[in-house]
């Protein structure tokens, strides 16, 4: 798969030369960053003005209509139905005023396009949907500053929201992610370099073990850690019990994705590496994974990410409590998502207690986000490619001799 | 590496001297090591297994088989078993794979084969970050946004629809007669899935090569016809192992289950109604409070979530491997 072997850009020359430079920028974009697929492909669409008209006169036309027929003629009712309601006429409108004016081949072409287009914006419209609930819906408790800086310890069930917080949660969340990654990301990294640098006999059994591992639902973790940790070894129900069975969870997370990422790296700097005399773990250590260091980071970021979340494991193993716990080895500590577990199951007949799992939910989805652009900026280059620091250090070092 | 030099004695004959390599101490501890790291993962698994096994003992040897089949959770006359939360953790997984697969498959052909340049990567960070999204906020979501506004379909479904047995309603009609049902777990689980079966089958859908696509446009076709003819058989392995790990995941959610479910132990098979369940949120909602007893058929229900589960995505990973363009997306 050598992108300089096929005349995958033939097709962009032959157009005005303004439109080749664009097509053939955005080629050389989606192949830094989709390293999997090298040769590019034409670009063959246009879209035209009846394009555009038949779309919105589609779309507004089946809004009016499933209007009148659902809200008005027929016994009807609730938002859901109503959109999946005008869902289902907007794509038999946009049929119909497609084959006026379109052979059957194209329409067909033209409402695929539109139904998978549907499905792209769905799903955006999901994500965007539940950062912004879980914000309008906890902004009643966010709002108020002591719902970041103190506990619930002081406030009964039917306290106003100007009392407690959820500080004692988000610092057993924290406590809880870091330990969790300590124990996750050496064992996992270590085993992405087994799985891509060594590779013997146990290779097949520890990849398909490893991706069997990711879809292990995290209860099991959860079981497995009170079953094994707290009945047998006699560990407490706590935080770093609820931190270990966190730690199962990411473990093949980093795994999979580090070995991804290791495997990336060019064979060509192993080689060379090798030829200096270099020893296998030496070129490990000092060139492969710094060659990696950015995949690595992204990798290990998303599975804090999914780490952070955990809610089923740490509701098992770690206990509840209303109180500041700052030592995760002893008693039980609470975190954001089992915060929110018991406001709701146990105590959803306050108003407030809604709000303030809400505010929590809050919190959860901001720290998630904040983690994501934190992966989304240091993955930003491919192996090997320098950051903008990076290479200003290296004029600099240059410079000085 | 240290290359130590065969020592065949010098004949006229030109053959390759055989290399042998033997690393150094450093490699041989480096190696161990890393390996030792590989097969940690295996022991992990392995002791889940055996730990899950040995605590379920005494709910297993006492029940028997009839653990699997007995609806009902009454421990005092030793009256327990899966028969009812099996089914219904099936039923709420395969509602939530009705729902995403259509969707997640065309959200994959719209950013591997219709999306313009610049919109692609932020959508493939969407679709990540809806795989981020914690299982709690889902619940949230399901309990507080998503089941009021069902109602209106679930009734109508059930005024218009019952000729269909699984939308009949058998209980009486009320204000909470809609609350809780399978169907809206389903639908909670089916956005948790949907990101899963998104982001591997657009990857398989990537790899289709680019000659073939090019192909099918130089014999006239269009787009979509490019996709049905090309895109789709080559990613077909990639795709079913893709559903497979979903539906392994919509077989093991627990909290948005939990939040959303009105928890019932026997058969519940009418969609709409209120009452249902699954393994997972079972063992959440009963477990604080469990004595040995409970706690021990709690992890012999575990233990077969786990079994499941390990199947599906054990299939799953089969079937990827043997299809074509899971060869290729296998490096």
């Amino acid at each position: 798969m050598s992108a300089g072997t096929l005349p995958q850009h033939g097709g962009g020359q032959l157009a005005t030369g303004e439109l080749a430079t664009a097509e053939s920028a955005a080629a050389a974009r989606a192949a830094q960053h989709d390293l999997a697929v090298s040769d590019q492909p034409l670009e063959l669409r246009r879209i035209t003005p009846e394009d555009v008209l038949t779309l919105t006169g589609a779309g507004l036309g089946s809004l009016g209509l499933t209007w009148v027929l659902y809200e008005q003629v027929l016994p009807t009712s609730g938002a859901f139905g109503f959109w999946v309601t005008w869902y289902i006429t907007f794509l038999l409108l946009y049929m119909a005023a497609a084959g006026l004016q379109w052979s059957r081949l194209v329409v067909v072409d033209k409402f695929m396009a539109v139904a998978v287009g549907s499905a792209g914006v769905l799903a955006s419209a999901v994500v965007l949907e539940q950062i912004g609930y879980s914000l309008v819906k906890g902004l009643h408790a966010i709002s108020h500053l002591n719902f970041w800086t103190q506990t619930m310890a002081f406030a009964p069930p039917t306290s106003s929201l100007h009392v407690g917080g959820i500080l004692h949660a988000a610092v057993g969340s924290l406590e809880q992610l870091a330990l969790g990654t300590l124990f996750s990301v050496p064992l996992g990294v270590a085993t992405a370099v087994y799985l891509a640098e060594v590779g013997d006999v146990m290779e097949r059994p520890v990849r398909t073990i490893v991706n069997a591992m990711t879809a292990l639902p995290s209860i099991i973790a959860g079981l497995f850690i009170y079953a094994f940790a707290v009945l047998t070894l006699g560990l407490p129900k706590s935080g770093i019990a609820a931190a270990l069975a966190i730690s199962i969870v990411m473990l093949p997370t980093v795994t999979r994705a580090a070995e991804v990422v290791i495997r990336v790296v060019p064979g060509t700097l192993r080689e060379a590496s090798f030829a200096l005399g270099a020893s296998h773990w030496r070129t490990v250590w000092n060139v492969v994974l710094p060659t990696a260091r950015s995949g690595l980071s992204t990798a290990i970021v998303l599975a804090m990410a999914r780490g952070i979340g955990e809610t089923a494991p740490v509701f098992l193993v770690a206990g509840f409590t209303n109180e500041m716990n700052l030592d995760p080895l002893h008693n039980w500590q609470a975190t954001l998502p089992t915060f929110i577990l018991n406001s709701v199951l146990f105590d959803g007949q306050f108003p407030n207690f809604v709000a303030r799992a809400f505010g929590a939910g809050f919190t959860l989805m901001l720290i998630v986000l904040i983690l994501f652009t934190i992966a989304r900026l240091l993955g930003g280059g491919t192996p090997g490619q320098l950051t903008r620091r990076q290479r200003r250090k290296l004029r600099r070092e240059a410079e000085s001799g | 590496m240290a290359a130590a030099q065969s020592l065949a004695p010098p004949s006229d004959q030109d053959a390759p001297r055989a290399i042998v390599s033997r690393g150094s101490r450093g490699d041989m501890v480096f190696h161990g090591v890393l390996r030792a790291a590989g097969l940690s993962v295996l022991a992990i698994i392995s002791l889940i297994l055996v730990f899950l096994v040995v605590r379920s003992t005494w709910a297993l040897s006492t029940r028997g088989f009839s653990f699997l089949t007995t609806q009902n959770w009454i421990f005092s006359g030793n009256d327990f078993g899966v028969g009812g939360l099996l089914p219904n953790t099936i039923l709420i997984a395969v509602i939530a794979m009705v729902i995403s697969i259509p969707v997640a498959l065309a959200t994959a052909i719209f950013i591997s084969e219709y999306a313009p340049g610049a919109l692609r990567r932020p959508l493939i960070a969407i679709i990540d970050l809806m795989a981020a999204i914690p299982s709690i906020v889902y619940g949230l979501w399901g309990r507080f946004f998503l089941m009021p506004r069902m109602v209106g379909v679930d009734s109508w479904l059930s005024r218009h629809w019952s000729w269909f047995p699984a939308f009949k309603i058998t209980i009486p009609q009320s204000a909470s007669t809609f609350v809780g049902s399978p169907f809206i777990a389903g639908v909670v689980v089916s956005l948790m899935a949907i990101p899963i079966i998104t982001s591997l089958s657009r990857e398989v859908f990537s790899q289709a090569p680019q000659g073939e696509r090019e192909g099918a446009y130089a014999l006239g076709s269009t787009r979509w016809g490019m996709v049905r003819t090309v895109v789709l058989p080559f990613g077909q392995g990639g795709v079913i192992g893709a559903t497979m790990l979903g539906l392994g995941r919509a077989l093991g959610e627990t909290i948005a289950v939990l939040l959303v479910i009105t928890p019932v132990y026997n058969l519940q098979w009418h969609l709409l109604q209120s009452g249902g369940g699954s393994i997972a949120a079972t063992i959440a909602l009963l477990f604080n409070e469990a004595g040995p007893h409970i706690l021990s058929a709690l992890m012999a229900a575990g233990l077969i979530l786990f079994a499941i589960t390990l199947i599906v995505n054990s299939l799953a990973a089969v079937v990827i491997s043997r299809s074509r363009s899971g060869a290729v997306t296998a490096d």
